[in-house]
């Protein structure tokens, strides 16, 4: 009897080699569940309508190519029929008459049918992939392109993470699973509907014998998977309080040298990881002897035919070539079955997946506004705020009814308590965030008649939290401004009083800043981003907490620097330490959402101000 | 890479022998079940022998039990194998980590490391286990199943000579194509998520600079970029399945034929015809295997060349091999002997020529601007680096010398990021002195100014502090790290730039308190604000790595103008007096 395997795949994980997933082993986290199954997975399905046509060609390709592939057996069945016989009259003693002819001809269709399968199944799975990556490439793109579209609001409310999981380990999944487990189903079902009508065709006894092993697979793999679930969740905790312990122990590494804890913490970290080795040990095991036991159902089932086939021979109810047959067959059938389970979990996830992706696209957009009025040739810098009314959240109005006349060339900072609402007036001139009522002008013009990205032109910001991206100090200094000229990054570098510094590091300019910036320090931070703010020369300049991690004396020159780039510019600060803002041409001082005094630092210091206060208090002077 | 699995695999040396004897007993089994089925189907089904069918029906059975046994024990060794040399790994990875300088640790940066002591450990163990689960197997199969095919018909064997190189062919193509193709897919995906982070963490900054469209571009590229290799690695892919089945399916067809004319021919029966084809797929399927092991060791390699580039890593600041004995040493007498501190290949050094020293019971300041090297300075004393020139004395004796963790008992250090730990709020100043008693700690806290803040708290001390200490402000952030070095009682102090956060009447009382009750110890400050420092016995000032001015603050005002600069900048000219 033929024990033929060729139908068989390598039981390796395709998804593991192709490199795209991370993480650990498959099956070991908890299925997602989509919540809006039927929805998410129709749109998922209109992203197919464009290729339409390459995916109906897919489909029947796919059909077609299992079709030829339930046939094949029962082909060469006929050909192992004549050479049984032959073989038969061999044993009787005489010199065979096998008809070489016949088989030829049999085998010659098996060799067209062998070659059309392979061929079918080729083509599909390129042209499939084809389609899944344009997909992809178009979801990607899709998602970026509304990450640009979507407010600031959204990236303030969402965690990082959660947005860029979206972003890239959702469409990844939904990637991998269009390219290798959509078609799957298609094939697996018509494997199982031809494979199923053939050996019930050629013996009924025989299909019941393959048809009761496949409720004792079920039965085995879900009563094994759920045991090993419990490990496995396990092992992800153990996991987490691990890695939570090292992140611990790596970033406070100064503070564990420093007291001598490196004992300790390894006696800990030893602890958790004896931890993690038994659970985990314990989870690779019992999920690794899935394959194995359903291996034995379906050789169990194989020598059952072996056996019951072989008397049939005898008995002359079945020929040996349906049983060499009916034996592939059996091989044929079990493998889609123990394998649709995984693709219904691997398909679920997958639109679980696309949900958070059309989630994020179905996000409400910034607004765009219809009366556009050009961008002013020359910006003298006059600001109003009238009347503005702004809450982050609408029932909670943090800003009522300010008004503030600001004239062009004028230094205004804005000082006041933590939570007062300063940043959130640079957030609404920049038009982050946008205000409720009222309105905001520059040179007389509202800001939201203007483009935003014409509006941010005329503006000039630097942080408290600087960023970075990881590049090299020069890349980073130059961003502001589209030609890289060596000798302005320079100029901007000494002027934000960080060239010294660069001049120390091992490449200088050229040093590569990493993502987390470990290699400069928070002021030296601010400093090149003050140098980048320089170089792009804007009509109006907000610095919001931009010096905080710098020295005072250093704060000094810079500003110095700045007064000479900035001359007749207007510009905001926002400021923690008063003695930087003292020669402000008008000082905002804010408490809850309110400016509650203006004027000079010596104005307000003549009289007995909540700003008299704050600046007494933090020198201690009095 | 094998050397770093073969170092991890100590004591589990018997369940990798197990483990690899059992999955060869499972391989044996699998190939002896065809070799049966010929028996049956030559001795038993063609000669209508129903007994012998059911005799060689039941050592079939046996064959698939004893494959099954051997297989789950198979998988209970690998299991235990291969988690543990992940284990293993990770000890060996956080130990070294353990042993680096502060300089190591920053240069290959905390992200990263911590990203190679967990993601890239278990990249080599996943690796480990489908080693030890398939791609052991295939070897097995692989000679196994030649030899029972050569066994079975002798005449057919040639055939197999000639399946071989169409497979190994295809081997070789998908190898020397797919194997960069795999490398550089691993990188276009982290580009992609590069560039999506970069623009999530600096969107209001792109948005300030009008960069959307720049953003965007640099993400198509990358993401048009990703799309065109993980097409031509989809498309490879698709190629191999087909072209495998295809080269097996001729090879059946050929066995098919050129048997039928040898069985004409007497020389050989059909079931061994059968039984042949079997063994040919099984060659040629694990020679597949194989070929998928080239795929899955690179990603394993690269993970475990991550590693061991940390292991390999030599701590540059080492334990003396002879010590000075630091009982020998009394007091807290700190030096700086001419020393200078500058990066590799830096072309400005960051500490030049720097000498001064401090005695028990004096506060010693260090002022500058931002980089000017004050937390180099202070680093050096409880050597976080080794000088590039002169040396840092402690009692006379240079700190070189002494082994680390001796000479870090005697320092109490508050460092400028004020890193707590998970656990309560006892626990993080008992960090300080392990055997603290109650009193101790709320000693500390008194001092540092933390009590009444912590005696609010609905625990007290046994409050807990979340990972980072994100549920404490900056200032008491600072105060908590501030009473783990008093609890230490140590003989010197090192406060860099500990008070910032702190406002200036918690900043007074907290001085005040600290100079009353440490009298005997040396103490270094840090500082930016001048009315921190401005009591302190000598004031460095540092300007540019060189020391610009040293003495009291009176002195500095008319000696130092860097220092009269800093002081002008913090106070009104009528305030300064």
């Amino acid at each position: 009897m033929a024990d033929e395997r060729s139908n068989q795949k390598p039981p390796v994980n395709m998804r593991g080699v192709m490199g795209l997933r991370r993480g650990g082993p498959p099956g070991s986290r908890p299925v997602e569940k989509a919540k809006d199954f039927r929805g998410s997975l129709k749109r998922l399905l209109t992203y197919h309508g464009m290729h339409k046509l390459s995916i109906t060609i897919v489909f029947v390709m796919a059909i077609l190519s299992s079709l030829f592939g339930v046939l094949t057996p029962k082909v060469l069945s006929r050909a192992m029929n004549i050479l049984y016989d032959g073989f038969i009259t061999i044993i009787g003693g005489e010199r065979p008459e096998i008809d070489f002819n016949a088989i030829l001809k049999i085998l010659i269709l098996l060799g067209f049918l062998y070659f059309l399968n392979a061929a079918f199944n080729y083509l599909q799975s390129y042209l499939m992939a084809g389609v899944s990556q344009k997909i992809i490439y178009r979801m990607r793109r899709e998602v970026d392109e509304k990450l640009t579209k979507l407010p600031i609001s959204y990236f303030d409310k969402n965690a990082r993470g959660d947005i860029l999981s979206r972003i890239t380990n959702d469409i990844d999944n939904i990637g991998t699973t269009l390219q290798q487990s959509a078609v799957q189903v298609i094939t697996s079902m018509v494997t199982i509907v031809g494979v199923l009508a053939m050996m019930l065709y050629i013996s009924p006894l025989l299909a019941l014998v393959v048809i009761l092993s496949i409720p004792l697979t079920m039965l085995v793999t879900m009563g094994i998977a759920k045991r090993s679930q419990k490990y496995f969740t396990k092992q992800w905790n153990n996991l987490g309080d691990l890695n939570g312990h090292v992140e611990e122990m790596f970033t406070g590494a100064a503070v564990v040298k420093a007291y001598g804890y490196e004992d300790q913490a390894i006696a800990k970290f030893c602890e958790q990881n004896e931890a993690l080795y038994e659970n985990s040990r314990k989870a690779q095991f019992i999920s690794g002897v899935i394959m194995p036991l359903t291996g034995t159902i379906n050789n169990l089932a194989y020598v059952a035919i072996c056996i019951v086939g072989g008397m049939g021979v005898i008995n002359g109810t079945i020929t040996f070539g349906d049983v060499t047959a009916f034996i592939q067959y059996q091989k044929q059938f079990s493998q889609p079955i123990t394998q649709m389970a995984n693709l219904m979990n691997v398909l679920q996830s997958a639109v679980a997946s696309s949900e958070r992706v059309f989630e994020l696209l179905d996000e409400p957009e910034e607004e765009q506004n219809e009366t556009i009025v050009p961008k002013p040739e020359k910006v003298l810098g006059e600001v109003d705020f009238e009347h503005v009314s702004f809450g982050y959240s609408k029932e909670k109005t943090l800003i009522r009814d300010m008004n503030i006349h600001v004239e062009p060339g004028q230094l205004v900072a804005i000082v006041g308590p933590t939570g007062a609402g300063k940043t959130t007036l640079v957030n609404l001139l920049m038009r982050f965030y946008e205000i409720d009522s009222g309105s905001i002008k520059v040179d007389g013009i509202d800001i939201r008649n203007l483009k935003r990205d014409d509006l941010r032109d005329i503006f000039g910001m630097v942080l408290q939290d600087t960023w970075l991206f990881s590049g090299t100090i020069a890349d980073n200094i130059a961003y502001g401004s589209p030609e890289k000229d060596q000798a302005k990054v320079r100029e901007a570098a000494q002027s934000a009083h960080i060239h010294r510094f660069i001049k120390t590091l091992s490449d200088g300019y050229d040093t590569i800043l990493n993502e987390e910036g470990t290699n400069v320090s928070q002021g030296q931070k601010q400093l090149l981003t003050i140098a980048r703010a320089m170089i792009s020369r804007p009509d109006i300049l907000i610095l919001d907490e931009a010096t905080s991690s710098v020295d005072t004396r250093t704060e000094l020159q810079i500003q110095q620097a700045m007064e000479k780039l900035l001359k007749g510019r207007t510009s905001f600060v926002i400021a923690h330490r008063l003695s930087t803002i003292r020669n402000a041409d008008l000082i905002l001082v804010m408490k809850d959402g309110d400016i509650i005094e203006q004027g000079t630092h010596d104005s307000l210091m003549a009289q007995p101000t909540f700003y008299a206060d704050l600046y007494n208090s933090q020198w201690g002077t009095t | 890479m094998i050397k770093l699995i073969k170092r991890n695999l100590s004591g589990f040396g018997i369940s990798l022998l197990l483990s690899v004897l059992t999955l060869v007993l499972h391989a044996i089994m699998d190939l002896y079940l065809p070799t049966i089925n010929a028996n049956l189907t030559n001795n038993g089904m063609a000669r209508g022998d129903i007994p012998y069918i059911i005799r060689m029906g039941a050592w079939m059975m046996l064959a698939v039990l004893i494959s099954t046994v051997a297989m789950i024990c198979s998988s209970y060794f690998s299991s235990k194998t291969a988690m543990g040399l992940g284990k293993n790994m990770r000890e060996e990875f956080f130990r070294h980590v353990q042993s680096l300088s502060k300089g190591d640790v920053d240069k290959v940066g905390t992200a990263s490391l911590i990203t190679r002591g967990t993601n890239d450990v278990q990249q080599v163990t996943n690796a480990a286990i489908m080693m030890l689960r398939m791609m052991l197997m295939s070897p097995t199969m692989f000679v196994g199943g030649i030899v029972m095919a050569w066994q079975k018909c002798p005449e057919l064997a040639w055939i197999i000579l000639c399946a071989l190189p169409p497979i190994i062919l295809l081997m070789i193509y998908m190898l020397k194509k797919g194997m960069p193709l795999f490398k550089s897919i691993q990188k276009k995906v982290d580009t992609v998520n590069q560039v999506v982070r970069e623009y999530l963490s600096g969107i209001r900054v792109i948005r300030a600079f009008c960069k959307d469209d720049y953003e965007t571009k640099r993400f198509d590229l990358a993401n048009l970029d990703l799309q065109q290799v993980s097409l031509k690695v989809a498309r490879m892919l698709a190629f191999m399945m087909p072209a495998l089945m295809l080269i097996i399916n001729a090879t059946t067809i050929a066995i098919v034929w050129i048997g039928g004319h040898e069985m004409q021919n007497g020389t050989v029966e059909v079931g061994d015809l059968t039984a042949f084809i079997t063994y040919v797929s099984m060659i040629l399927f694990s020679l597949m295997l194989m070929s998928m092991m080239f795929i899955v060791l690179p990603r394993a390699s690269a993970s475990a060349d991550r590693i061991n580039e940390v292991l390999a890593m030599r701590s540059d600041v080492a334990d003396p091999d002879a010590a000075t004995d630091i009982r020998s040493l009394r007091g807290g007498y700190v030096t700086f002997d001419d020393v200078s501190f500058s990066y590799p290949g830096a072309d400005m050094a960051v500490l030049e020529h720097i000498s001064f020293s401090a005695k028990p019971g004096e506060v010693v300041a260090i002022i500058g601007g931002t980089g000017c090297g004050k937390s180099t300075l202070i680093n050096l004393i409880p050597r976080f680096y080794d000088t590039t020139g002169g040396s840092v004395l402690l009692d006379g004796t240079d700190v070189r010398s002494l082994k680390q963790d001796e000479l870090r008992a005697r320092i109490g250090l508050v460092p400028q990021k004020s890193f707590l730990f998970t656990g309560t709020i006892a626990d993080n100043v008992r960090f300080g002195k392990q055997d603290a008693t109650d009193e101790e700690v709320i000693d500390a806290l008194k001092i540092a100014q933390a009590y009444d803040f912590v005696m609010e708290m609905e625990e007290g001390i046994q409050t807990q502090i979340t990972q980072g200490g994100t549920n404490v402000s900056g200032g008491q952030r600072q105060r908590l790290a501030i009473a783990r070095a008093l609890v230490r009682k140590p003989d010197i102090y090192i406060f860099d730039d500990s008070f910032s956060a702190l406002d200036f009447k918690t900043d007074a009382a907290l001085r005040k308190a600290l100079f009353e009750r440490v009298k005997d110890a040396t103490i270094f400050i840090v500082a930016q604000r001048v009315s921190t420092i401005m009591n302190a016995d000598k004031i460095i000032v540092l300007n540019d790595g060189v020391i610009a001015g040293c003495g009291r603050h009176a002195e500095l005002m008319k000696t130092c103008d860097v220092y009269r600069e800093i002081v002008c900048s913090q106070h009104a000219e009528s305030e300064v007096g």
